[in-house]
């Protein structure tokens, strides 16, 4: 499974859990306007860390900030590599 | 310090009972009652009186037998408990002014710290004429493994260690104990100092062997009274040879006792009381609940009982009673407040007419400010039907600071398929939604094979 794909997949279970309905998942969708609080976020980089086996923020040197749901997939595809 | 004469030390209780008594930890029973007249310190005994002695034998028995020997001679026993680093030891010979040692025979001496007396335990009593006589007050210092790795050194006597609490226990008929613990930790000891004060034998634990083997052991030996952690209980209640016991007695301390370890308990032994005791080493024996219900009436605090005087203060229960142990040897700040009242760091919260414990003060998870307590989370975990046991940490987050993570022990102890692992982790997290505020609710949920119970019966809990 794609990067994208499982990052959408647990944004949409992580909604569920909480009890948000998220608008269409695009490349320019704000994060801030996507539904998910800083709870929601702090839980799905969780559940990325457990599938994806990385957290590119912690990791990082440099605070990432990830304005749209594509800077946001584009940090977990460069941490992947 | 000296007691006045006429009043009893440890081996009068033994010396009181006609019937046979005895200790077995597999390698060997000792009838308690040769003690009367006899001495497993042989020609040594006499060399210790006066003097503080540290009990340094590995062998359990050994030092049980030490103790009772060496109550009203010594001035102050100090009790090593299995596993204390050998970088320890010095300074706790220091703190303690230890000027004496009674080790295992064969045993490497410990020359190296300087203690000019050292005296082994023989591997059967020898009889003796001489009874010693002259008894003073011996204070017993307890060894704890603290949080941070430095041992602290806790002084109680035998009157803070064997005050009895009014509750009953089932006594009808001969009692014969058994512990998961240690005697030479305080939640052993009490089972220890209960079973030589109350006429009973007791079946010791032993480090090399497994569950099954110590439950079968207490099988044979008909055992009618066990106490452990809920995590000693946790462990032994998923394995098979739990069919072989049958206890009258079963008591929980140590540990937070869930609802759920105690309908397990109730469940397995329908024949037997099921207790668990509120204790800690600084703040002693306070209360036993044997209603089978997590948590304690809300009236224990309106009402003394047994002379338990208790109060919650910034979330913390504190207690002050005759079970209190009276001070810390060596560099350590004070046990008790001014007021007598221990700090015992465990956060009490009221719910209706009960109260219940939700944590340890220094263990809070901090979730973007709001705070979790990881026991409140295991004990809904630890209800689902499929759970055994769980452990709840924070993990880092770079949004909260924190998430809520639970590796989690299943009761089948089977492995799950990927999809139905997925399924019963969705159950888990539903479960948790319905009786929790989000934050609380795990993030994650790893299953695994078993979590590490550290040599007191506790969980093991790492930071981070």
């Amino acid at each position: 499974m794609s990067v994208k794909l499982t990052i959408m997949q647990q944004m949409e279970q992580v909604a569920r859990e909480h009890g948000k309905i998220l608008p269409p998942l695009k490349e320019d969708l704000v994060l801030a306007n996507c539904g998910l609080d800083s709870l929601g976020f702090a839980v799905l980089v969780a559940r990325l860390e457990d599938t994806l086996g990385i957290d590119p923020f912690t990791a990082a040197d440099d605070a990432i900030f990830p304005i749209t749901l594509g800077d946001f997939v584009k940090v977990y595809e460069h941490g992947q590599r | 310090m000296s007691m006045a004469s006429g009043e009893t030390a440890l081996r009068d209780y033994v010396a009181a009972r006609a019937t046979e008594r005895w200790l077995w930890d597999r390698g060997r029973s000792v009838c308690l009652t040769d003690l009367h007249s006899g001495t497993t310190l042989g020609a040594g005994l006499p060399s210790l009186a006066g003097r503080s002695v540290l009990v340094a034998a590995e062998n359990q028995l050994n030092a049980a037998l030490a103790l009772i020997e060496l109550d009203g001679i010594a001035r102050r026993v100090v009790i090593l408990p299995p596993g204390v680093e050998f970088g320890h030891l010095a300074e706790i010979i220091a703190a303690s002014q230890v000027d004496a040692a009674v080790i295992d025979s064969g045993s490497p001496s410990l020359t190296t710290l300087g203690l000019p007396i050292q005296v082994s335990c023989e591997p059967s009593i020898i009889r003796t004429t001489e009874d010693p006589a002259n008894r003073i007050s011996t204070e017993w210092v307890l060894v704890t493994s603290g949080t941070t790795g430095v041992p602290k050194m806790v002084v109680h006597n035998l009157a803070s260690l064997t005050a009895p609490l009014q509750a009953p226990s089932p006594a009808d008929g001969a009692t014969v104990w058994g512990t998961f613990y240690d005697i030479r930790r305080y939640g052993g000891l009490q089972i220890y100092l209960r079973a030589l004060l109350g006429g009973a034998s007791l079946v010791l634990s032993n480090p090399e062997e497994s569950v099954a083997d110590h439950l079968a052991r207490l099988a044979q030996r008909e055992m009618t009274h066990l106490s452990g952690t809920p995590s000693h209980w946790r462990r032994a209640l998923m394995n098979p040879a739990i069919e072989k016991i049958a206890p009258r007695y079963v008591r929980l301390s140590g540990e937070i006792a869930d609802q759920a370890v105690l309908d397990g308990l109730r469940a397995t032994f329908p024949q037997a009381v099921v207790g668990h005791a509120y204790a800690s080493t600084e703040a002693g024996v306070a209360f036993d609940v044997n209603d089978s219900r997590a948590g304690f009436p809300a009236d224990y605090f309106a009402v003394t009982r047994d002379d338990v005087e208790m109060k919650v203060v910034d979330g913390s229960l504190r207690i002050r009673s005759p079970r209190t142990a009276s001070a810390y040897l060596g560099a350590a700040p004070p046990l008790a407040a001014a007021d007598g009242f221990v700090d015992t760091g465990d956060i009490v919260e009221q719910h209706g007419d009960r109260c219940f414990f939700a944590g340890r003060k220094g263990g809070i998870i901090n979730i973007g400010g709001m705070k979790v307590h990881p026991e409140e989370v295991e004990a809904v975990i630890n209800r689902h039907p499929r759970v055994r046991m769980s452990l709840v940490r924070g993990r880092q987050s770079p949004i909260t600071g924190s998430v809520v993570v639970a590796d989690v022990v299943l009761s089948s102890g089977q492995d799950l398929e990927g999809k139905r692992q997925i399924e019963v982790k969705n159950d888990i997290l539903k479960f948790c939604s319905n009786a929790l505020p989000r934050h609380k609710v795990p993030a994650s949920i790893s299953f695994v094979p078993k979590l590490d119970v550290a040599a007191t019966g506790k969980l093991v809990r790492r930071q981070g």
